[in-house]
């Protein structure tokens, strides 16, 4: 066990799976002697040298391109994109061939690619430094799509990303990179993808969230147990595509409420894909309709207004009381 | 000091169709291209060469000179206030100043200055003001709006993609038959992009009367050029999109004005885009947040610190006998009231109900307001509201979370 932050820990993956298969390899902005923006790459280049860290012109289109030829040639990129807001110029990438290559050849090409992207706002950034657009990957057929929320996982996610057979999206909520510490094991673990994880168990209503937002949800997840002596389960999910329907589902079948939050615009994010799930398989149980406490359908702010768009644990409890008393 | 020979005014338009048939009748030899030239007016010493030395009204020197200052002086200030946490991460323009002055001097009003984020003298002098910058890299759209009289887009950050706005403005001004220059900039890593490679070929192809202004400092935060590219210059490029270009001393106002003003021209002629490659050195951190030791050595930071545009001009002018020192001192303390006043004023404006108003985040979104958007516009007003009215009644409840 040692005490770390989700900076370390998703260090401490990259540094594991480098080391256990020599076909991992990181790519990247400044991801060599620089060691990152964020410092997630810190020591790589040192012990792996610049043939497993590569330190790549300055093209998000290139990074996942070559990552994609890469990955079919037998290897596995783990691309770091400095931030998400920039990943829009890969994406053409992800959608046309990263995501269709296993198909389109029936089974005989695959991308185990992985693309790591610190995401979301609450850090002071600047300009198109704090988006929040996981859905667009979530909305793309054949891409999956991980968040961690925490140290622990953060590390057993990365494993599981770069493992997987498939192309995945791991988006890194940099809010909590050094938030909090949280002991992780000595030995080397994985977390499903595809399985979220309640991370309370409540009866009286269900808050779904991931990534920085469980800050706010678990900040409501107490305040409602002071001050109304309401026990709410909290959902982490952890993946959201694809999504853990099952455990969503059946947490709702047994609270009949349901508030989802999340720092992303609300149009087509991710609640809204959860409020269908729910209609579609529980809908006879459903007490009241469900909120969504998210990001509002703007660009999120500069920095100075940024907390105004960004749920608080505020704004979860509001919605959590009217969905309690409708 | 390399020799200048005569920059090539024109691309020769059907090289490629001379060199295919070279190819069809001979099938080895090597094809004429473009030579790129480079040219160095001042050098760090200002020494000048006065074969080359453009003439330059005194009161266009001045004014150079002016703003190159306001944008150093403004930039140094900022750094202060960032370290006092009372700005955001900004990237500094320290040091790029000639780049950025010596080629937006030639740009009229109406003409179009489409920047990436290290030119704040040339904000200054197309009449952003000091406000404006200090409030965008506070956090404040407010900053990014352009002001009136000039054709400006505000600092881009998305690296590169500026290249294509200014392709696309200029393509218009040839569409509609009008007459107008456009002068866009980018760094060395931004030329990795593909949208660079895109709006070059554009321009190209469309004759857009677009300048490509490079500031290549030699790094793309902790990448040094050697890993950026193979190529020995960013200019030579112009070649492949079949555009003239030149590679400048980009710490010599005077070779970047000289090579800026007859891209200028060219493009006011009807001739098309051009790409000019400023060398220089980004001798600050690549933003407040960025550390070169990481990746870079103190000498070679000091070596070419040594060579940074500002203080050679200043000798120059003052050689020229345009300032006395008493005057650069006079001008100094004046451009220092300038921004002090700036900084207060801002610092009060940001706390005002205008500047302080979330509710703005909605309505410049679209034209016309959607139903749905007004909705969400008004679910923040009353949780503000009801913000408000509980903060009223326990003043320890007053900010953002409800403990
Ligand atoms: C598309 C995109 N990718 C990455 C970044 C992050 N980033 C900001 S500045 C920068 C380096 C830019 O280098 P260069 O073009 O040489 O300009 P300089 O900062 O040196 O003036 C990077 C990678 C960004 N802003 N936009
Ligand atoms: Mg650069």
């Amino acid at each position: 066990m040692a005490l770390m932050n989700m900076a370390k820990s998703i260090n401490l993956a990259l540094f594991e799976a480098m080391e256990r298969d020599e076909r991992v390899i990181v790519m990247g902005e400044d991801v060599g002697p620089d060691e990152g923006v964020f410092r997630i790459t810190e020591g790589l280049f040192h012990k792996f040298g610049e043939k497993r860290v590569l330190d790549t012109p300055l093209a998000e289109s290139g990074i996942v391109g070559t990552a994609i030829g890469m990955a079919m040639y037998g290897m596995k990129p783990v691309c770091e994109i400095q931030f998400s807001g920039f990943d829009y110029y890969s994406f053409h990438q992800l959608e046309c061939h990263a995501s269709r290559f296993r198909n389109r050849t029936r089974g005989r090409l695959s991308v185990p690619m992985v693309m790591r992207a610190p995401y979301g706002g609450g850090i002071r950034a600047l300009e198109h430094h704090s988006e929040s657009r996981e859905a667009i990957y979530a909305h793309t057929p054949g891409l999956k799509v991980v968040i961690p929320s925490g140290p622990r996982n953060a590390r057993a996610l990365l494993h599981s990303a770069i493992q997987d057979p498939d192309p995945v999206i791991y988006y890194e909520p940099k809010a909590i990179y050094r938030l909090f510490k949280e002991e992780v094991p000595e030995k080397m673990e994985t977390l499903p993808i595809g399985q979220s994880n309640i991370v309370k168990e409540g009866k009286d209503l269900t808050i779904i969230s991931y990534g920085a937002s469980l800050r706010a949800a678990l900040e409501a997840v107490e305040l409602l147990e002071e001050e109304d002596g309401v026990k709410a389960e909290l959902i982490d999910l952890l993946t959201i595509a694809p999504l853990d329907a099952t455990l969503i589902v059946e947490s709702i079948k047994k609270t009949g409420r349901a508030v989802i939050v999340h720092e992303g615009p609300r149009t087509c994010g991710l609640g809204a894909e959860v409020v269908a799930r729910v209609n579609e398989a529980a809908f006879l149980y459903l007490e009241a309709p469900i909120r969504r406490v998210t990001g509002f359908d703007t660009p999120i702010p500069y920095f100075s207004k940024e907390r105004f768009y960004l749920p608080d644990a505020e704004r979860v409890v509001a919605a959590c009381r009217e969905t309690l008393s409708f | 000091m390399t020799n200048y020979v005569k920059y090539p005014l024109k691309a020769k338009p059907n090289s490629v169709q001379q060199s295919l048939k070279v190819v069809t009748a001979m099938p080895r030899k090597p094809i004429e291209l473009p030579q790129i030239e480079y040219m160095s007016i001042l050098d760090e010493d200002a020494v000048v060469d006065k074969a080359l030395e453009p003439k330059i009204a005194e009161e266009e020197l001045k004014n150079i000179y002016r703003y190159m200052l306001l944008a150093r002086r403004t930039d140094e200030r900022m750094l202060m206030m960032q370290r006092q946490g009372r700005l955001g991460t900004f990237p500094q323009s320290s040091g790029h100043e000639a780049i950025s002055m010596g080629s937006c001097i030639h740009l009229k009003k109406s003409d179009w200055h489409v920047p990436a984020y290290r030119e704040l003298a040339g904000l200054l002098y197309r009449g952003w003001s000091i406000d404006s910058t200090l409030l965008y890299w506070n956090g404040f759209e407010e900053g990014a709006r352009p002001p009136e009289g000039v054709n400006d887009l505000p600092v881009c950050v998305p690296i590169a993609s500026q290249l294509l706005h200014a392709a696309g403005i200029g393509m218009g001004m040839n569409l509609r038959g009008e007459k107008g220059v456009v002068m866009t900039y980018f760094g060395d890593g931004a030329s990795s992009e593909g949208d660079t490679h895109e709006a070059m070929n554009f321009a190209a192809v469309y004759q857009a009367p677009v300048v490509f202004m490079c500031l290549n400092n030699q790094y793309a935060i902790s990448v040094p050029l050697s890993k950026q590219m193979r190529n020995a210059t960013l200019a030579q490029r112009a070649i492949a999109y079949g555009m003239p270009g030149i590679r400048v001393d980009g710490n010599d106002v005077l070779a970047v004005y000289v090579a800026a003003k007859e891209a200028v021209e060219r493009a006011r002629a009807g001739e098309g885009p051009t790409l000019i490659e400023g060398l220089t050195y980004r001798f600050t951190p690549h933003t407040t947040a960025d550390d070169p030791k990481r990746y870079r050595s103190e000498e070679e930071c000091n070596l070419w610190t040594k060579r940074e545009p500002l203080n050679r001009f200043k000798k120059y002018l003052l050689n020229k006998g345009v300032y006395t020192e008493a005057q650069l001192t006079a001008l100094e303390e004046e451009l220092d009231a300038e921004i002090k006043a700036a900084i207060a004023r801002t610092e009060a404006a940001a706390v005002s109900e205008e500047l302080s108003n979330p509710l703005a985040m909605f309505d410049y979104l679209y034209a016309d307001m959607p139903p749905y958007l007004n909705e969400q516009r008004e679910e923040l007003k009353s949780h503000l509201e009801k913000q408000k009215a509980k903060a009223g009644k326990s003043p320890q409840h007053a900010s953002g979370t409800a403990r």
